[in-house]
């Protein structure tokens, strides 16, 4: 049913077919995204036990502390990315179709950003509440939770298929992605923060929103290629 | 300049060279030992296919 | 060039070519260290504490060097597929490991006569170091997970090639961050017209730096090169012709 002519469609609704069926395995499979999602939840739950529940120092360090526990949830999904499919042999199936890697990575990265990133966002203003962060700055939060879930997904996505298959390869993927991982964290949590201070917050947008771009646009191709690379 | 003393700051300032030596000198005995290390593992097992014949 | 990237022909051409770098380079550090404890003048604000910019400058502008070498050889031999170029990376890394964790040390040492402590989050040089640090071991991990030595040639290449791309972007960041709170750094931003007896030492310093980290490096791929290429006949051929020789 592809067209010659038209080789363009071909690529998309191979990219699509990758991402539904992702999606679908994610549905059967709810753990998979709840999980981390528990996780999430976890980690701002233990910031208050360990440092002590009063009102102004959770109002102040909620932006960092959601930011943190957001990154480690997506660590901790990441792993998952290629995992299945490698045990399956699914992966290889990937390497040896006609349609371009890249964009097939590129349908798994956003099924994965679908299944984890997309919740956390949606799953953050019912903690930021906990946290008595105000309406406005909620929204900046999940804003910039947005836009680094959807570079983190980009960025793990070339460390997950760096490390798929590796012994230990889940701490070695922690590792490999928390440094390159420290600007949007650094960006999107004291953006959060300067909301609430009432400071200007259109540098960190823009920072998060141009590393996105970036990420979208290089990660894709260093995913397929580091594919290769571990399957071959 | 009073020589050696370095004001008061003499302690952090000397030992902030002797530690940049020092992990000079490491590196270069690194380098060295692992050297000879590779050379010698393979004359063992080159010596030991030459024995066989 | 073609002929330099010949395994047998590097190892023997490499120490030959060790002496012109380490001699230069260890005369450029005697005089760099001498101008720069005795000769240049105290800094009005730090001191004679200072001094420790002659090795703390160049060990980080080192640390950031070995990474470009590292990636960029990489890069060379994952798209060129040179051997030389994977085991100057691998070479690389080690030394590279050395000089950031040397720039952290003699950072921290700098700061606790400055700020009273032996670490300041806040200090944009000292997060940067850490985090280079941090790209290292995560590159020297990778190739150590992988046992396929093609394979964790390839895969370490792939990531040193995206640690390159972030490592601005890190340090931007980390400016960024520091420059939110007017926190104590190491180094004035900007700084005042340095004087030349401050300054001569410290390009000789950083001069010297370089060419002693090429020599080291020079000899740690020479033992890469000759490990990798150990089953090989020209190897077989120079270890039983030394042995004859003896």
């Amino acid at each position: 049913m592809i067209d010659e002519q038209t080789p363009l469609p071909g690529i998309a609704q191979g990219m699509i077919a990758v991402t539904r069926r992702d999606l679908l395995q994610a549905w059967k499979r709810p753990g998979d995204v709840l999980n981390p999602l528990f996780f999430f939840a976890m980690v701002a739950t233990l910031f208050p036990l360990a440092v002590g529940p009063s009102s102004e120092q959770l109002a102040f360090s909620g932006p960092g502390v959601l930011w943190v526990a957001a990154l480690l949830a997506t660590l901790l999904s990441l792993n998952g990315l290629f995992w299945s499919d490698f045990e399956d042999g699914s992966l290889e199936q990937l390497l040896v179709s006609p349609l371009p890697l890249p964009a097939l990575a590129l349908g798994k990265t956003i099924a994965h950003w679908l299944t984890s990133g997309l919740p956390l966002v949606l799953v953050s203003p019912v903690l930021a509440v906990t946290y008595r962060l105000p309406v406005a700055v909620t929204g900046i939060l999940m804003l910039t939770l947005t836009l680094g879930t959807i570079s983190l997904s980009l960025l793990g996505s070339v460390g997950a298929a760096l490390t798929v298959g590796l012994h230990r390869g889940a701490a070695l993927l922690s590792l490999l992605i928390l440094p390159l991982a420290m600007p949007l964290l650094v960006f999107g949590a004291r953006t959060v923060s300067f909301a609430a201070a009432g400071d200007a917050t259109g540098a960190g947008i823009y920072f998060l929103a141009a590393y996105a771009v970036l990420a979208l646009s290089l990660a894709p191709f260093a995913t397929a290629a580091a594919l290769r690379i571990s399957i071959e | 300049m009073d020589g050696m003393s370095m004001g008061e700051y003499g302690p952090y300032v000397w030992t902030s060279f002797a530690l940049t030596a020092l992990v000079l000198l490491i590196c270069d005995w690194r380098a060295r030992w692992r050297q000879r290390q590779v050379y010698r593992d393979i004359e063992v097992r080159i010596k030991a296919l030459e024995d066989e014949h | 060039m073609h002929k330099l990237a010949s395994p047998p022909h590097f190892y023997q051409i490499a120490p030959r070519m060790v002496p012109w770098f380490v001699v230069p380079g260890l005369l450029l550090i005697a005089y760099g260290s001498y101008a720069g404890l005795f000769l240049a003048p105290p800094d009005y604000q730090q001191g004679d504490a200072f001094r420790i910019i002659y090795v703390h400058v160049p060990s980080a502008y080192l640390s950031i060097s070995a990474y470009m070498v590292m990636a960029i050889s990489a890069g060379i031999g994952l798209i060129w597929r040179m051997k030389l170029a994977h085991a100057v990376a691998a070479g690389a890394a080690p030394l590279g490991a050395w000089f950031t964790f040397l720039a952290l040390i003699t950072g921290s040492i700098w700061g606790r006569p400055m700020w009273g402590t032996w670490w300041e989050w806040g200090d944009p040089r000292l997060m940067s170091e850490l985090l280079m640090l941090f790209l290292y071991f995560g590159y020297m991990a990778l190739r150590a997970a992988i046992d396929d030595p093609a394979k964790a040639d390839k895969a370490s290449a792939v990531l040193a090639l995206v640690g390159a791309v972030n490592v601005p972007i890190i340090h931007f960041s980390v400016e960024w961050w520091s420059s939110l709170h007017q926190g104590p750094t190491l180094i004035r931003e900007g700084g005042p017209a340095i004087d030349t007896n401050m300054l001569y030492p410290l390009l000789a310093m950083i001069l010297g730096f370089t060419l002693v980290f090429a020599a080291l490096l020079l000899r740690r791929v020479r033992s890469e090169v000759l490990y990798r290429e150990r089953r090989t006949h020209w190897v077989k051929e120079m270890i039983l012709s030394a042995e004859g020789r003896r």
